[in-house]
C-alpha cells in the first residue's frame, strides 16, 4: 500500500500537533493502518513556527521522518515558507486563505484554500482554527475516511468541548466538499 | 537475692548497656579516642531507649565520612550511602515506608557541602526526617581539608595558613531552608542533646540537631588546641545556651564562644501531608491517602 | 504474578514512546517516580505525576539528579518498585549512584531518552551516544541490563521487562532508548492485566536474626531482605561481606566484583534477547538496536532485492552483549556491519568479538537525526565487494 507523507505547520499554541496528533490516530486506530507522528520540539514549539509530520502507510513505517510531504497543511505564513520547497512534486498544499499568501507551485500541485481563521471565529472559538483545517483537509485530500477521523478528534480533544470540535470538524469538512464539488464543475 | 538473681545481674553487667541498639559484632569502631562522635551516638541510643519507640520501625542513613560510619554502627535497619547522598536516599526510604522514623545522621561536608543542595531541598520539602550532623570544623576521614563550617582564621590541610572563607551557620540554613525543629549542642552536652534528639525524632518535619564536636585528631592538632578532650570541654565551657534566638546570631567563630540551645519549633504540614492534602482537595473521595509500600500508614 | 489491573490502559493506544514507557512503568507496578526535567526525556515523568496519585504511588521532582538516583533507590529499599527517567547530562549525574544500586543490589529502572552530545549537545534531537557510558558510565568493574526499544510498543513493553530484570537479577536496569523513539507516536497495544507477567521481589523466607543482606557471593541472586520488619540490616556502597559490612581488602572485593559480574555473566542465555533474520545463508549480517535497527529497514531490502544475503540481528538487550552469536557469525559471514547514531561505540564490542575472522563495517553518524537509509546501502555494497 502507498506511503502517504503530511506536514502540518504553523506557529506554537495553534494546535499543530494536535492536528497531527489526529490524523495519525484516525489512521492507525480508527482506519487499521500504519502511522508515525514525529513533532518539532524546544521552544520553537512554543510560540514561533513549528510542524508535525505524519507518515501513514498499510505496513510499518521503517524510516520515521517526512522527506518529500505528499500532503502539506500550512496554517501559518512563516510556516509555509519555511516548507514550501520541500513537498513532493504532485503534492496536495492545504492552507489558511486568511493567513497563507500562496506562492508559485509547480505544474503538478494542488492547492486547497480555506477561510479557517473566519469560520473559527464565526464559530466562536478561534482556537478551533485547526480543527477546521483538519477537517478541510480531510475532504479535499480523501486518505481518511470521514468517519475516522471524527473518531479520532472526538477522542483526542479535551473533554467537555468535542461538540464544539466536532463542529469545527464538520464545517470544514463541508466546506472542503463544496469547494471541490466546484473545482470538478468548473475543470 | 537468690542466687539466680545474683546470676542475672552478673549478666547484665556484662552487657554494654547500649548493646540492643549496636552492631556489637563490629565494635571495636573506627572512631579516634576523646572524638565526640561517641557521646553523640551514645545520646542517640539514649534517646531511643527513653522514647521508648519500636526500633523495627527505625532505619537510619548516613552518608560518608567519618560521622558516615554511625549508620554501620547502629542496630536499626541501616544504609551507609554515597557521599552527600544521604538526604534523597532516606527520602526514598521514608516515603516508601512512611510508617517509620528516619533519621540520617552525618557530617558536615557530607550533609552540608557535597549534600548541600539536597540538604535545602529536603528541609523546604518538611519530609519528616530528622537530620543529625556532627559537625567536626573540617574533612576528617580525608585528613582534614578545609570544610563549609571551618571558623575563619582556622587551619586546615588545604588551608594551611588558616582558612578566610565565611563559613555556614549551619542553624541559621536549616532554618530558612525550611525545618521545623533546629537546636545545636555540644558533644559534652549529653543530655540536652539527648533531649534534642528526642524532641527531633518526635517532632513531625525536618527536624534537625546540630552537634559541634572539634575533629580530636586533625583539627585540634593543626590548630595546636590540645586534646580532643581539651577542645570539647573548651565548646562546652565556652558555650551560651539561648534558646529561641534568632539562628542567624549563632555564627561561629574561631575559638570562641558558641551559642548552642533549640532555636527553631514549629509546626508546619509534612511532605506527606501536603501530598495528601493536595490530593484530597484535588480528587475528593476518589484519593485514597497514600500509605506507602505495606499500606498501613 | 499478573499486572493488577487497575494499572493498565488496555486498549489500542496512540502514543509517543515517552508516555507508552510510563505506561509500562505503571503496568509493571511501580509506584515511586523521583526525576528531575530534561528534554527529551520530561514527558515519562509528567504522564507518570499525571496518573499515579490515583493509582497509590508518589511522584516527586528532585532538586537534580543526583537525588531522583538515590531516591529511586530509598524507596526501592523501602518496598516500592521505583524509576526514573533522564537525558543527557542527566545521565551522567546519575552515573555517581547508578553505582550505588549496582554494588547494594537494588532493583530499580532507570530510562535514557539518549539525545546528542557531549554536553548540553542537541536536546531536542536524538542520538545514541551514551552506550558506552551505559556500560562503563559508573566508576569501578561491574555488568549491566541495558534494554533499546525502536517503537513506543516496545517503549512500553521494554520498561515492563525491565522492571522484571530488575527484581530477578536483583539490580538497576536500563532502558536506553532516544529522542526519536520518545517523541515518536504511533499505536500502542496494551494488553489486558492478565497478560501482563510481573516478576515479583523475592524477600527472604529466613527470620530476623538468621538472614543476612548478601547470602550469595557466587553470582546466585541473594533474596532481599525487609525494612521494618525487624531485620535491622546493615547495607553499605563499601566493598562488603555477606552480612553487608564493609571489609577493605582485597579478598573481600574479589568476591563481591566477581559475584556482581558473575550474576550477569551466568545468565547471559536468559538476559540476552536478540531479534535474527535471514542469518541463516547471509553473507553480510547488519548489527543495530533500538531506532537505527528500523532506520536500516529500507537499505537492507534494497540491498536483498539486489540479491545481496544480507541478515540482521536487532539487539533488544545491548548489554550484556551477544557475545557467542556474534562470534559464531563471525566464522561464518564475509562481513558485520553495526549500525548505530554514534561514531562507533558498540561497534568495538562486535569488531573485538569478531577478532579479524570477518571484516567489520561501521555505519556510524553523529547524531540530530537518524541515518539516511541510503548511507546504510552504500555501506553495504561496500561490505559485499
Amino acid at each position: 500500500m502507498a506511503v502517504t507523507e503530511i506536514r502540518i505547520t504553523g506557529f506554537g499554541g495553534q494546535g499543530v500537533i494536535l492536528c497531527g496528533y489526529i490524523i495519525g490516530k484516525a489512521a492507525s486506530i480508527f482506519n487499521d493502518q500504519h502511522s508515525t507522528l514525529t513533532q518539532s520540539f524546544g521552544p520553537e514549539a512554543r510560540g514561533s513556527a513549528c510542524s508535525a509530520q505524519v507518515i501513514i502507510s498499510g505496513e510499518r513505517v521503517l524510516y520515521p521522518y517526512v522527506t518529500a510531504p505528499d500532503i502539506l497543511i500550512a496554517m501559518s505564513k512563516d510556516g509555509y515558507l519555511t516548507h514550501k520547497d520541500k513537498i513532493a512534486e504532485d503534492c496536495i498544499i492545504v492552507y489558511d486563505k486568511d493567513l497563507v499568501k500562496l506562492e508559485k507551485h509547480g505544474p503538478k500541485v494542488k492547492t486547497y484554500g480555506v477561510p479557517a481563521t473566519r469560520i473559527a471565529e464565526e464559530l466562536g472559538r478561534k482556537i478551533v482554527l485547526n480543527i477546521v483545517m483538519l477537517g478541510f483537509f480531510g475532504a479535499v485530500s480523501e486518505i481518511l475516511p470521514r468517519e475516522a477521523l471524527r473518531k479520532a478528534v472526538e477522542t483526542s480533544v479535551p473533554s467537555g468541548t468535542e461538540g464544539l470540535n466536532l463542529k469545527a470538524f464538520d464545517k470544514g469538512f463541508e466546506y472542503g466538499l463544496s469547494l471541490k464539488k466546484e473545482t470538478v464543475a468548473t475543470a | 537475692m537468690s542466687a539466680k538473681q545474683v546470676k542475672d545481674t552478673a549478666q547484665e553487667i556484662k552487657e554494654h548497656p547500649m548493646e540492643g541498639l549496636l552492631r556489637m559484632d563490629r565494635m571495636p569502631h573506627i572512631w579516634c579516642s576523646t572524638c565526640g562522635l561517641g557521646t553523640t551516638v551514645t545520646a542517640l541510643a539514649t534517646a531511643i531507649n527513653q522514647l521508648g519507640l519500636d526500633t523495627n520501625k527505625m532505619a537510619v542513613v548516613s552518608g560518608i565520612g567519618c560521622t558516615g560510619r554511625v549508620a554501620g554502627y547502629l542496630k536499626l535497619d541501616s544504609f551507609h550511602t554515597t557521599h552527600g547522598r544521604a538526604l534523597p536516599f532516606a527520602l526514598g526510604l521514608h516515603i516508601s515506608r512512611p510508617d517509620m522514623k528516619v533519621i540520617v545522621f552525618s557530617g558536615d561536608g557530607d550533609l552540608i557541602s557535597i549534600g548541600g543542595n539536597h540538604f535545602i531541598h529536603t528541609a523546604r520539602r518538611n519530609v519528616d526526617i530528622t537530620v543529625i550532623c556532627v559537625n567536626n570544623f573540617i574533612y576528617a576521614m580525608t585528613g582534614g581539608q578545609v570544610a563549609p563550617t571551618t571558623p575563619v582564621t582556622a587551619k586546615s590541610s588545604t588551608t594551611p595558613y588558616g582558612c578566610y572563607e565565611h563559613p555556614f551557620n549551619l542553624p541559621r540554613l536549616a532554618a530558612s531552608s525550611g525545618a521545623t525543629y533546629v537546636a545545636r549542642w555540644t558533644a559534652l552536652h549529653i543530655r540536652r542533646m539527648t533531649n534534642s534528639f528526642k524532641e527531633a525524632i518526635a517532632k513531625p518535619g525536618f527536624s534537625f540537631v546540630e552537634v559541634i564536636a572539634p575533629c580530636s585528631t586533625l583539627y585540634a592538632r593543626l590548630n595546636r588546641l590540645g586534646t580532643g578532650l581539651d577542645l570539647m570541654k573548651f565548646y562546652h565551657d565556652n558555650s551560651v545556651i539561648k534558646h529561641g534566638i534568632e539562628p542567624k546570631d549563632a555564627d561561629i567563630d574561631f575559638q570562641s564562644k558558641i551559642v548552642v540551645g533549640k532555636f527553631i519549633d514549629i509546626e508546619k504540614p509534612t511532605y506527606i501531608e501536603c501530598l495528601n492534602d493536595a490530593n484530597k482537595h484535588v480528587f475528593g473521595d476518589k484519593y485514597k491517602p497514600y500509605g506507602g509500600s505495606d499500606g498501613s500508614y | 504474578m499478573k499486572a493488577d489491573p487497575r494499572n493498565v490502559l488496555t486498549g489500542a493506544n496512540y502514543l509517543d514512546g515517552n508516555h507508552a514507557s510510563a505506561e509500562g512503568a505503571i503496568a509493571a507496578g511501580c509506584k515511586f517516580f523521583a526525576g528531575y526535567p530534561i528534554t527529551p526525556s520530561t514527558e515519562i515523568a509528567e504522564r507518570f505525576a499525571r496518573r499515579i496519585p490515583l493509582l497509590g504511588g508518589v511522584f516527586i521532582q528532585m532538586e537534580d539528579e543526583l537525588a531522583s538516583m538515590n531516591a529511586i533507590l530509598g524507596a526501592s529499599w523501602g518496598g516500592l518498585k521505583s524509576m526514573t527517567c533522564t537525558s543527557g547530562p542527566g545521565f551522567s549525574l546519575m552515573m555517581e549512584n547508578f553505582g550505588l544500586g549496582i554494588m547494594l543490589e537494588t532493583p530499580t529502572v532507570l530510562v535514557n531518552v539518549q539525545r546528542g552530545g557531549p554536553s548540553t549537545g542537541l536536546p531536542t534531537l536524538p542520538g545514541q551516544a551514551d552506550m558506552m557510558q551505559a556500560r562503563w558510565g559508573s566508576h569501578g568493574d561491574y555488568e549491566v541490563i541495558a534494554l533499546a526499544p525502536d517503537s513506543p510498543q516496545e517503549s512500553f513493553e521494554l520498561t515492563i521487562h525491565a522492571f522484571n530484570l530488575s527484581e530477578k537479577y536483583r539490580m538497576p536496569v536500563l532502558v536506553m532508548t532516544d529522542e526519536c523513539v520518545g517523541h515518536m507516536t504511533e499505536k500502542v497495544i496494551i494488553p489486558p492485566a492478565e497478560e501482563i507477567e510481573l516478576v515479583e521481589r523475592k524477600y527472604t523466607d529466613k527470620k530476623p536474626g538468621e538472614a543476612w543482606p548478601y547470602e550469595s557471593t557466587n553470582g546466585d541472586i541473594a533474596p532481599m531482605l525487609p525494612v521494618g520488619k525487624g531485620y535491622k540490616f546493615h547495607v553499605t556502597g563499601l566493598t562488603h561481606d555477606y552480612r553487608g559490612y564493609p571489609v577493605i581488602n582485597a579478598e573481600a572485593q574479589k568476591l563481591k566484583v566477581k559475584h556482581l559480574v558473575d550474576k550477569i555473566n551466568k545468565n547471559v542465555d536468559d538476559i540476552i534477547w536478540i531479534e535474527e533474520k535471514d542469518t541463516d545463508d547471509a553473507e553480510i549480517v547488519m548489527l543495530s538496536y533500538g531506532i537505527s535497527s528500523r532506520v536500516m529497514q529500507p537499505a537492507i531490502a534494497r540491498a536483498r532485492k539486489e540479491g545481496i544475503k544480507v541478515g540482521q540481528i536487532k539487539m533488544v538487550t545491548v548489554w550484556p552483549f551477544a557475545e557467542k552469536r556474534i562470534a559464531e557469525l563471525a566464522g561464518k559471514v564475509k562481513s558485520l556491519i553495526m549500525v548505530e547514531m554514534n561514531y562507533g561505540q558498540v561497534f568495538l564490542e562486535m569488531d573485538r568479538i569478531a577478532r579479524g575472522r570477518c571484516k567489520t563495517y561501521l555505519a556510524g553518524h553523529a547524531g540530530g537525526t537518524v541515518h539516511k537509509p541510503e548511507d546504510i546501502y552504500q555501506i553495504i555494497k561496500e561490505a559485499a565487494k
